[in-house]
């Protein structure tokens, strides 16, 4: 089994900063030429500049860089029937949910302790837990303090478009080149459904009315964002009996207006958090489901799969949050911006990018090459880097990916309880693994026990930590030719 | 007559604050409070109270 060239898992602790410079300045080849060839052949290189660090705007991206939130815009304009912000658990990761809310000045702190912590950071958001953009006066001193003190820190927001024309001008002023627009809908007959009321232009808005009105502001302030080449995601929640078939006129309507990515999220009912549909019963989709219709929408906008529905305080990699590591009471009162971890972290992506991409173009050849009909569901236990590098015990959740004679793509995520607490393993737990990797032909990770292991083959899922280390993609090349393909020339002689 | 919020059910999103047209509503130690001679219920103002239609929990902002 090949060993990383270098290995991320060391990236990730934030006690060794020397092995961490020591590992960037060792070796290998000048950084800034061996990273570019990570550029997809069919990607402008000006689009690729602006996402290849991002890891909500590029897949590739968010097996390395990490994004940040702070919860300073708690005011919102509208009421959606999936929100509740009143209910946090610290556990959970959903939007609108935070555990404190900052001011700005507490923001730019907790900014500089995590760019000090976590070398992955790429990218600081505003997401809420209102909207970013009703709450404009405290984002934008947010985003203008952090950008004095970390120029080459990434700025986006999140918002549900309301008060967006307004402040498209601003945003573009202040580099924001990434901005999230949640669409539920195009027909405002649909939106009804899904908006209680809407606050506009001093005065409250219900029905068909405030809809409408949302509609409008959405589709314009999206048009404002295309023409500045402001780069923008679309997030849809889906809501069956409600949405569902309706996001395919959604995808539609946005591709025709320049949205780069549209993100499909299922929709996160549960009665406990205390928002409308939880109480009503209105169900969310399962994973198959959401599947089902992502797989419909291929060919419109571009589709983002990877997205974790995180918290409006998340921080650290998509799927691995580390927001309670860094809670005000952890956070001094002065603090000083240290770039040079990042800079190294940024040194080794550089190369380890290069090669990634090398191993995936060739194990995407093996599997066009293997001449086979069939396709492969396969989900992977990771802790970034792009490799097969968690045990199977230790996930909260697996990535999915899909080999088929079309290549090997990402399709989703599954989130699970952890399975393994402190040596052994709960059965009870083991079941609601099983049951939310349904669909799955086989799970690659680090390493697993007998016991799981047995009882997943009993359930139909095959589980191996054959591949452990390996790249995601070349492990799944090395799986699915030896279900499928030819058999090794040495065989046949 | 002035508005007033119920603090026990406040999310604390601050919304009001900045509709307010008056200048009446400010953050106290941990809670947002109306202050009663400076609120006009938005008369002349406005068609509806702005606190009020920008709240987003039911009854929390209301008359005193």
């Amino acid at each position: 089994m090949p060993e990383p060239m270098i290995s991320l898992e060391s990236l990730t602790s934030t006690t060794s900063f020397d092995q961490l410079l020591a590992t960037a300045k060792s070796g290998g080849c000048a950084s800034s030429s061996c990273g570019s060839s990570a550029k997809p052949n069919d990607m402008d290189s000006a689009i690729w500049e602006k996402i290849k660090d991002h890891p909500c705007f590029s897949e590739e991206a968010h097996h390395y860089f990490a994004r940040m939130h702070v919860a300073v815009a708690p005011a919102c304009n509208i009421q959606c029937n999936y929100c509740n912000r009143k209910y946090d658990c610290a556990n959970e990761s959903r939007p609108g949910v935070v555990s404190e809310k900052l001011t700005p000045e507490q923001a730019l702190r907790k900014v500089m302790v995590v760019a000090n912590e976590v070398p992955q950071l790429s990218v600081l958001g505003i997401a809420g837990p209102g909207d970013a953009c009703y709450d404009w006066k405290r984002t934008k001193a947010t985003f203008e303090q952090v950008a004095r003190e970390i120029p080459d820190i990434k700025l986006c927001v999140s918002t549900n478009g309301l008060a967006l024309p307004d402040h498209v001008a601003e945003l573009a002023d202040m580099n924001v080149d990434h901005v999230t627009i949640t669409i539920n809908m195009v027909d405002p007959g649909v939106g009804a459904r899904i908006y209680p009321w809407i606050f506009y232009d001093h005065r409250r808005y219900t029905g068909i009315e405030a809809a409408r009105i949302l509609h409008e502001r959405q589709m314009l302030g999206l048009e404002m964002l295309t023409a500045r080449g402001i780069l923008t995601k679309i997030n849809s929640v889906m809501i069956p009996g409600v949405n569902d078939e309706h996001l395919i006129e959604v995808n539609k309507w946005v591709k025709e207006r320049g949205a780069f990515l549209h993100n499909v999220m299922p929709l996160i009912s549960d009665p406990a958090h205390g928002a409308y549909y939880g109480l009503t019963g209105q169900r969310g989709p399962n994973a198959m489901e959401l599947k089902a219709l992502q797989d419909r929408l291929e060919g419109g906008a571009k589709l983002m799969r990877h997205c974790r529905q995180c918290r409006a305080d998340a921080v650290g990699l998509l799927g691995a949050d580390r927001g309670q590591e860094f809670t005000l009471d952890q956070i001094p009162g002065e603090v000083v911006y240290d770039a040079s971890k990042r800079e190294a972290y940024r040194e080794v992506v550089a190369r380890e990018r290069g090669d990634h991409v090398a191993a995936k173009s060739a194990a995407t050849e093996m599997v066009k090459a293997a001449g086979s009909g069939n396709s492969l569901l396969v989900a992977v236990a990771t802790k970034g880097g792009g490799r097969v590098n968690e045990h199977f015990g230790h996930s909260k959740e697996f990535q999915i990916y899909e080999a088929s004679p079309g290549g090997i793509s990402f399709v989703g995520h599954r989130k699970v309880e952890q399975y393994c607490r402190g040596g052994w393993g709960e059965d009870a737990t083991l079941d609601d693994v099983i049951a939310a990797l349904e669909g799955i032909d086989i799970v690659l990770c680090a390493k697993i026990g007998e016991c799981p292991k047995d009882q997943l083959t009993g359930a139909g899922i095959r589980a191996t930590d054959a591949y452990g280390y390996d790249y995601i993609e070349t492990a799944i090349s090395a799986l699915y030719t030896a279900e499928f393909g030819v058999e090794p020339l040495a065989a046949m002689a | 007559m002035a508005f007033k919020i119920i603090a026990s059910q406040c999310t604390q999103c601050g919304a009001c604050v900045f509709e307010c047209p008056s200048g009446a509503i400010k953050f106290e130690g941990e809670i947002y409070v109306i202050d009663p001679d400076k609120c006009t219920e938005c008369k002349e103002a406005f068609d509806t109270q702005q606190c009020a239609s920008v709240c987003p929990v039911p009854k929390t902002c209301v008359p005193d």
